[in-house]
C-alpha cells in the first residue's frame, strides 16, 4: 500500500460526513446563496471554525457564483484552497545531528496522546539506528511512568523515571545528564498533561524548560504540542497558551482516524503559523506519519486521485 | 473568550431605533450572532440549527420591557432555552436501584478521562457509604490497568486483581463474580478508549454490555470536544446504549458547547462534571451555569466558588470589616494582594466575570501582568510595620530605602502609594455612604459580580 493510500484510508472515515454534506448541498446545479450558506455549514461541522469557513466559501463564491458546479468540482476547489493554506506549514521534524542529544519536549492537555506519540516516534528513530532515551517527566498521573516504560521496552530504549509525585524538573536534569553521558542522539521529555489555563501547571512547565536550558542552552531543540483531532475551538486557546509558556515549534495531531476531522488545523495554521510535523491516523506505530498538506486536503475532501502520482 | 454575546447583540440592536416589540428582522439579525456564538462555543451545527428555530419562535413579537435592552432580552430567552435543553432539573445522580452488585459501565474515546472519572465516581459512591469494586477492562493502553489499581489504592476502593493476558469480556465476568462473592454494592467497569468508527472495538463494548447488563452506562466526554461530539454521542448511544454523560476537563477554558450537542442528540442527562486530575468527588451538573458559559456570559457562581475555595475566609472578613469602618492600611492591601495571587491567573479569572468583554481592550492595553502583584507585594514587604500602618509618614528618604529594599524604583513606590490612597479614599466614602454605597464608587462593571470579595482597582 502506498503512503498516500494509507493516509487516505486512515482519513477516509474522517472525510465521509464532509463529502456527503457537500453532496447534499449541491442538489441544484447553479451555485447560489443558499448553497454557499449550506457549504459553509458543512465546513463548520468539520471544526474549521466560522471565520475560516466563511473565507473558503467566499473564495468559492467569487469564482463560481451563478455558474453550474458539480459536487466533485466543489470538493476539488476546497481541497486546492485548503492545501494552499496548509502547504507552508507542512514541515517535518528535522533532527539536527550536531545536537547530542537532540532534546524533544512533548506538551499538551491531558489525554491528547503525548506518551503514545513519544512511544511511536522513539520506535521509528530506533529503527533508523538512533540512540534514544525517554524521560518520564509526567510524575503526576498514576501509572504514567509505567505507560512510558512499556513504550521504552517496545522501542528498546532506556527510560529515566522516578516515583510518582517526584519533582519533574529534577528528573529532567538527571535525564539530560545521563543522556549526555551516554552520547544519545535523541532525548524525549514526556511532560504531564495540563490544561492551558492552569497558571501553576504552566509555570511548572516553564520551570522544566529553564532546567533544560541550564544543561543545554539551546535546548529543547524541538517542542511539540500534541492536539487531539476531536478538539474544537478550544484548540486556539491551547496553542496560544502553550506557545506562550513553552515556545512550541511544531504540532502533532492525533486520532485523525476517528470521526473527528481536525478541521481546526486550518484555522490554527492561519493564526499561529506553526508547522504541523506529524499526524496520527491509526493505532500502529507506522500510522504516525509526516503531514502532507495536499494529501490531507484531498483525503479530507474524499478525493482519491492525487493527480500528480 | 471575552466577547460576550450580550455585547455583540447590543451592537446589533443599537442600530435599531424602534422599540416596542422585537420584529422578525430584528430577531433574524440577532439569531445570526447567536448562531456564531454557539458555533464558537463548539455546539454542533445541527443542534445549533434546531435550537435557533426554537428560540426564534419565542423571540419574535416579544414585547420589549423598558428596563432591559432588546439585547438583554434576547439573551435571556436564549439562556432560558439553553437551560431547558441542557436539562432543567439539576443534580440527577446515578440510578442504582437494582439487585446489588449494580454494574456501571464507563465508555468513551481515548483520552477522554475514563479512568480518572471511574476513580472519582468510586470515591463519590464511597462517600455515600457504598461498597465499590472497580475493574479495568483496558488491556490495550500500556499500564491502564495499573493506573486504575493505583488510583483505587489512593482512595481506598477495591480493584479487581489484574490477570495478565485476560480478555476484557473475561475480566467483566470475573468482576461480577467477585462482586457477588464479596458483597459489593456497585461495580465500576472502566473500559478501553475506543473510536466510535472502530467497529470491532464498538462490538467489544456491546459484548461487555451484554455480559454485565449495566444499570448505568456513562459516556465520558472531554469538554474540549468540538463538532464531533454529536457523532460520538450518537454512535455510542446507538451501538452501546448510554444512560448518562460525564463531562470532563470542565476546569479548562473551553466553552463546553459539546454538552449541549450530546444532550440534544442522545436525550440522556449530563450526570456529572469532572474537574482536575486530583481524585476528588465528581461535581453535580448545573444547567444554568453551563448555559452562561456557553454564551460566554461568564460563570459568576464558579468564580465565587473558586474565590471561596482559595481565599482565607477569616482574613477576607477581617479586611472587609476594616474596610466597612473606613480603615484601610497597607497591611490590608498586602493581604488583598496576597489573595489576588492565590486566585490564580488574572485574565482567566476576569473571563469568568460577566460583562468583562468591554474591558478587554483596556486589559490588553494595560497589559496586566500577574507579576505586578508580586512587585507591589515586594514594595509593601520592604516597609517597616510602622510605615505599613501609617503610610503618611513615608517621605523621600523612606521611599528611597523602600525602593532599594525591593529592587524597584522610587516611581514604583510612588505608584503603589498613589493606588493605596485611591483605595483608602474610596473606603472613606464607603464609610460615609454606609453599606449600600459600597459598589457605587467603583468603576462600572466591577459592581455586583464581586459580591463579598475584596475589591482591588487596577
Amino acid at each position: 500500500m502506498s503512503w498516500f493510500e494509507k493516509i487516505k484510508n486512515g482519513l477516509a472515515r474522517t472525510a465521509a460526513p464532509l463529502v456527503e454534506g457537500i453532496g447534499a448541498m449541491l442538489t441544484k446545479r447553479r451555485l447560489d446563496k443558499d448553497t454557499l450558506t449550506g457549504l459553509e455549514d458543512v465546513l463548520i461541522m468539520a471544526d474549521v471554525g466560522a471565520k475560516t469557513a466563511a473565507e473558503l466559501v467566499g473564495e468559492l463564491g467569487r469564482e463560481k457564483f451563478g455558474k453550474d458546479v458539480t459536487d466533485g468540482e466543489v470538493r476539488a476547489f476546497f481541497a486546492d484552497k485548503i492545501a494552499e493554506r496548509l502547504e507552508p506549514y507542512a514541515r517535518p521534524l528535522v533532527l539536527d545531528e550536531t545536537k547530542k542529544p537532540f532534546v524533544i519536549l512533548m506538551v499538551g492537555v491531558n489525554g491528547a496522546g503525548k506518551t503514545t506519540t513519544i512511544g511511536k516516534m522513539a520506535k521509528s528513530f530506533r529503527d533508523k539506528g538512533l540512540k534514544v532515551r525517554l524521560a518520564a517527566a509526567d510524575t503526576f498521573r498514576a501509572a504514567a511512568v509505567e505507560q512510558l516504560k512499556v513504550w521504552g521496552e517496545r522501542a528498546g530504549c532506556p527510560v529515566v523515571s522516578r516515583e510518582t509525585g517526584a519533582d519533574a524538573a529534577g528528573l529532567v536534569f538527571d535525564a539530560i545528564t545521563e543522556s549526555q553521558k551516554a552520547g544519545d542522539d535523541v532525548l524525549f521529555v514526556d511532560t504531564a498533561g495540563r490544561l492551558q489555563n492552569k497558571t501553576e501547571l504552566m509555570d511548572e512547565l516553564k520551570k522544566i524548560i529553564r532546567i533544560v536550558k541550564k544543561k543545554i542552552p539551546d535546548a529543547p531543540h524541538a517542542c511539540l504540542q500534541v492536539l487531539d483531532a476531536t478538539v474544537g475551538q478550544n484548540a486556539h486557546s491551547q496553542v496560544r497558551l502553550f506557545s506562550e509558556a513553552a515556545d512550541v515549534t511544531g504540532l502533532v495531531v492525533t486520532k485523525l482516524d476517528g470521526s473527528a476531522k481536525g478541521g481546526v488545523l486550518l484555522a490554527l495554521a492561519d493564526e499561529f503559523k506553526k508547522p504541523v510535523v506529524l499526524i496520527g491516523v491509526g493505532e500502529k506505530i507506522e500510522d504516525l506519519q509526516a503531514f502532507d498538506a495536499k494529501d490531507y486536503a484531498l483525503s479530507l475532501m474524499g478525493i482519491s486521485d492525487r493527480g500528480d502520482k | 473568550m471575552f466577547d460576550t454575546l450580550t455585547e455583540k447583540l447590543g451592537a446589533v440592536f443599537d442600530r435599531l431605533s424602534g422599540r416596542g416589540t422585537l420584529s422578525e428582522s430584528d430577531v433574524d439579525t440577532a439569531m445570526r450572532e447567536i448562531r456564531i456564538a454557539l458555533l464558537e462555543a463548539d455546539v454542533a451545527l445541527p443542534v445549533v440549527r434546531d435550537f435557533i428555530e426554537k428560540v426564534r419562535g419565542r423571540a419574535v413579537g416579544q414585547a420589549v420591557v423598558k428596563s432591559v435592552s432588546p439585547a438583554q432580552m434576547v439573551v435571556k430567552i436564549v439562556h432560558d432555552a439553553l437551560v431547558e435543553t441542557l436539562g432543567g432539573e439539576e443534580g440527577e445522580g446515578l440510578d442504582l436501584a437494582a439487585q446489588p452488585p449494580v454494574p456501571v459501565l464507563m465508555v468513551g474515546l481515548q483520552g477522554s478521562g475514563k479512568t480518572t472519572t471511574s476513580a472519582k465516581l468510586a470515591l463519590t459512591l464511597k462517600k455515600q457509604k457504598k461498597r465499590v469494586l472497580m475493574a479495568s477492562l483496558d488491556v490495550y493502553r500500556p499500564a491502564a490497568q495499573e493506573q486504575l489499581a493505583l488510583l483505587g489504592k489512593q482512595i481506598g476502593v477495591d480493584v479487581l486483581p489484574i490477570i495478565v493476558g485476560e480478555k476484557p469480556a473475561a475480566i467483566a465476568n470475573r468482576a461480577m463474580a467477585e462482586a457477588r462473592r464479596g458483597g459489593y454494592d456497585v461495580v465500576i467497569l472502566d473500559t478501553a478508549g475506543r473510536l466510535s468508527v472502530d467497529l470491532d472495538m464498538m462490538a467489544e463494548a456491546a459484548e461487555i454490555r451484554n455480559i454485565v447488563n449495566p444499570k448505568e452506562t456513562l459516556l465520558v466526554v472531554d469538554a474540549l470536544t468540538g463538532q464531533d461530539a454529536v457523532g460520538v454521542a450518537r454512535e455510542f448511544n446507538e451501538k452501546i446504549g448510554v444512560t448518562g454523560i460525564v463531562l470532563t476537563r470542565i476546569d479548562g477554558d473551553s466553552r463546553g458547547g459539546a454538552a449541549l450537542s450530546m444532550k440534544a442528540v442522545t436525550g440522556r442527562p449530563i450526570k456529572f462534571l469532572g474537574a482536575g486530575e486530583k481524585i476528588e468527588a465528581l461535581e453535580p451538573f448545573h444547567p444554568d451555569r453551563l448555559a452562561g458559559r456557553i454564551l460566554g456570559m461568564g460563570d459568576v457562581v464558579s468564580l465565587v466558588e473558586t474565590a471561596a475555595e482559595k481565599m482565607d475566609k477569616d482574613e477576607a472578613e477581617r479586611v472587609a470589616k476594616r474596610m466597612m469602618e473606613g480603615r484601610f492600611d497597607l497591611n490590608d492591601m498586602l493581604s488583598q494582594l496576597h489573595q489576588m495571587q492565590q486566585m490564580g491567573d488574572l485574565k482567566s479569572m476576569l473571563g469568568l466575570l460577566p460583562g468583562m468583554g468591554r474591558f478587554k481592550k483596556q486589559i490588553d492595553e494595560a497589559n496586566i501582568d500577574p507579576k505586578v502583584f508580586k512587585r507591589q507585594e515586594a514594595i509593601i514587604l520592604s516597609m517597616t510595620p510602622v510605615e505599613r500602618r501609617n503610610p503618611d509618614i513615608i517621605k523621600a528618604s523612606r521611599k528611597k530605602r523602600i525602593a532599594c529594599g525591593c529592587g524597584l524604583s522610587v516611581q514604583d513606590v510612588n505608584r503603589l502609594l498613589k493606588q493605596y490612597e485611591q483605595v483608602a479614599d474610596m473606603m472613606k466614602k464607603v464609610k460615609k455612604a454606609g453599606k449600600r454605597g459600597l459598589f457605587g464608587g467603583l468603576p462600572a462593571g466591577f459592581g455586583g459580580g464581586f459580591g463579598g470579595m475584596p475589591i482591588f482597582p487596577f
